[in-house]
């Protein structure tokens, strides 16, 4: 069952958020890159519209750009296969921060406790924001492309 | 006769009034059922479970951070630290993600190849994960039995690809060599031989009483729960979600085989035991049909020796043993990636079990954490 195409998501996506950007060039799944503020309301708009009805958010992780961070959503239907990307930017690279979806996906709830742990970047609003994968006073944040750590990382 | 005092005497017990305490109890890092290094914080109400509370990355290794310095000739070979118990799949992943951004076309027998080791690989974890299971509820006769039969598909490995564990038989563009001449015949006899063993696992396990006694209705997720949890692998379908990237996203072979998708809806323990059995049988089906049908052919399509994926973004999945396994890679046209992203589906399945394991008794959660079938690598990455 595959009723969503690409035209018709970017139809209502416009509809909804008229200033969001769909990448051009070959690209696997339809990208969308919108603002921190539209996630919230976009995330729910993508769950609950029963012609999307995107309940199954497979991959969360974020990307550190040396201007800005994206937090990316892989999300599908249980009922299709038509996969769709959400990336949110997030220009303020001091303090970034985003609204959490775990009060959608579930799943996010540890996800985004990944990201906040590998990358700093905060959830508003989440249940329970700690690190999760490193010990709890750890310095840094590993995956950012800036971290350095002298004792582990041997470059060549 | 005097009232006791009781509310201004605390050393008076009111005995027809028991007040209840909650209190914390750790599980792990270092307990048997977790199969690994995995903490639990339990709060606890007498032995009903209040709340489980996962403390995870014991082995926390920093493989995406690894990957970002590496080729992608060598991030191959740290997928299978991840998910040791379906090396061969993870492998997989990362190869057929490499090979969509090259846009490169493998041969016809490197498909039918790959699957084979795909199922193979996923019969000897389910093996494991059987005879585990077993152990973890009091029987050590199932851990014997399992293992039994684990050796002789280790033992396929061990003379096709020169490892029992993790197995590095997969490249970019193919496979590291072609199947041993011994590897038809082997196959063939092994599921000729385990056709007859499997009943034997329904006998010991299936049908005791005791068994089925603590795991039905046991450790219960809902079908909307595991699709918002992302809970999949025979865990998700056990609760009735259609999650079967094998007939979702059909890769390598997996379009011309036939096999059925296992799905329960009960949702609870036993369904989760029934459907990795049922998985077994379903995976002897595909090796059946490909087993003599290997094409002639080459084994490996000419790679560069520097591979170089062009500017953009790929995103596979594949069916591990545990669930859908997903590899996101972000390249910059270099020859490391800009930044890889493993999907495990451990991970995923973990953060389902403390809605399963609430209001559980605490011998439950163990019975639970068995059929979530943890490895723990697989989370921690």
């Amino acid at each position: 069952m595959n009723l969503m195409t690409n035209e018709k998501l970017k139809e209502l996506i416009i509809s909804k958020i008229p200033d969001a950007e769909f990448p051009e060039g070959e690209m696997q799944f339809l990208n969308v890159i919108i603002k921190p503020d539209d996630l919230h309301p976009l995330s729910i708009l993508l769950r609950n519209n029963p012609e999307t009805n995107f309940d199954y958010l497979f991959c969360m992780t974020a990307l550190d750009y040396p201007t800005h961070f994206f937090t990316v959503y892989h999300m599908t239907s249980s009922q299709s296969t038509f996969s769709f990307v959400v990336k949110v930017k997030i220009e303020d690279k001091e303090t970034p921060a985003v609204d959490t979806v775990s009060d959608i996906w579930k799943t996010a709830e540890f996800l985004e406790r990944e990201v906040f742990d590998l990358f700093g970047i905060k959830f508003n609003n989440h249940p329970d924001l700690r690190r999760i994968l490193l010990e709890d006073d750890w310095v840094g944040f590993p995956l950012r492309k800036d971290y350095t750590d002298e004792a582990n990382i041997v470059e060549l | 006769m005097t009232i006791p005092d009781y509310k201004n005497d605390l050393t008076i017990i009111d005995e027809s009034k028991p007040e209840t305490q909650e209190y914390f109890i750790n599980m792990g890092p270092q307990h048997p059922s977790t199969h690994g290094v995995l903490r639990l914080l339990l709060t606890l109400d007498g032995e009903n479970l209040k709340k489980v509370e996962p403390h995870l990355g014991f082995i926390h290794r920093s493989i995406e951070k690894m990957c970002e310095k590496d080729s992608y000739q060598q991030i191959v070979h740290l997928t299978d630290r991840m998910d040791y118990l379906s090396c061969h799949i993870n492998n997989e992943a990362v190869c057929l993600c490499v090979e969509a951004g090259l846009q490169m076309e493998v041969p016809e027998r490197v498909k039918v190849i790959r699957t084979i080791v795909d199922e193979l690989n996923r019969l000897s974890s389910h093996q494991l994960w059987w005879g585990v299971m077993g152990m973890d509820l009091g029987a050590i006769t199932t851990f014997l039995y399992g293992f039994r039969d684990r050796e002789l598909i280790t033992d396929i490995f061990e003379e096709t690809c020169g490892a029992r564990l993790t197995m590095n038989y997969n490249v970019p563009g193919g496979l590291m060599f072609d199947i041993h001449p011994n590897f038809q015949k082997r196959t063939k006899d092994f599921i000729t031989y385990f056709r007859k063993k499997l009943p034997e696992y329904d006998d010991l396990l299936s049908n005791n009483i005791i068994f089925t006694e603590r795991t039905k209705g046991i450790g219960y997720l809902s079908k909307e729960d595991a699709i918002s949890f992302g809970v999949t692998g025979p865990t998700g379908r056990a609760s009735g979600f259609a999650c079967d990237v094998r007939k979702r996203f059909p890769y390598s072979a997996y379009d011309r085989v036939d096999f059925k998708e296992i799905i329960y809806t009960e949702g609870d323990c036993f369904a989760r035991y029934k459907a990795r059995i049922d998985e077994m049988w379903e995976s002897m089906k595909i090796i059946e049909q490909l087993i003599d049908n290997i094409p002639e052919g080459e084994y490996k399509e000419k790679t560069k020796a520097v591979i170089k994926l062009p500017e953009g973004e790929y995103y596979q999945r594949v069916e591990t043993a545990r669930g859908e396994l997903g590899v996101y890679i972000v390249s910059d046209n270099k020859k490391s990636p800009y930044r890889v992203k493993f999907r495990s589906p451990g991970f995923s399945n973990l953060s389902a079990l403390d809605t399963m394991a609430r209001g559980n008794k605490i011998a439950d959660l163990v019975a639970t954490m068995s059929t979530l079938d943890l490895v723990i690598p697989d989370i921690d990455r």
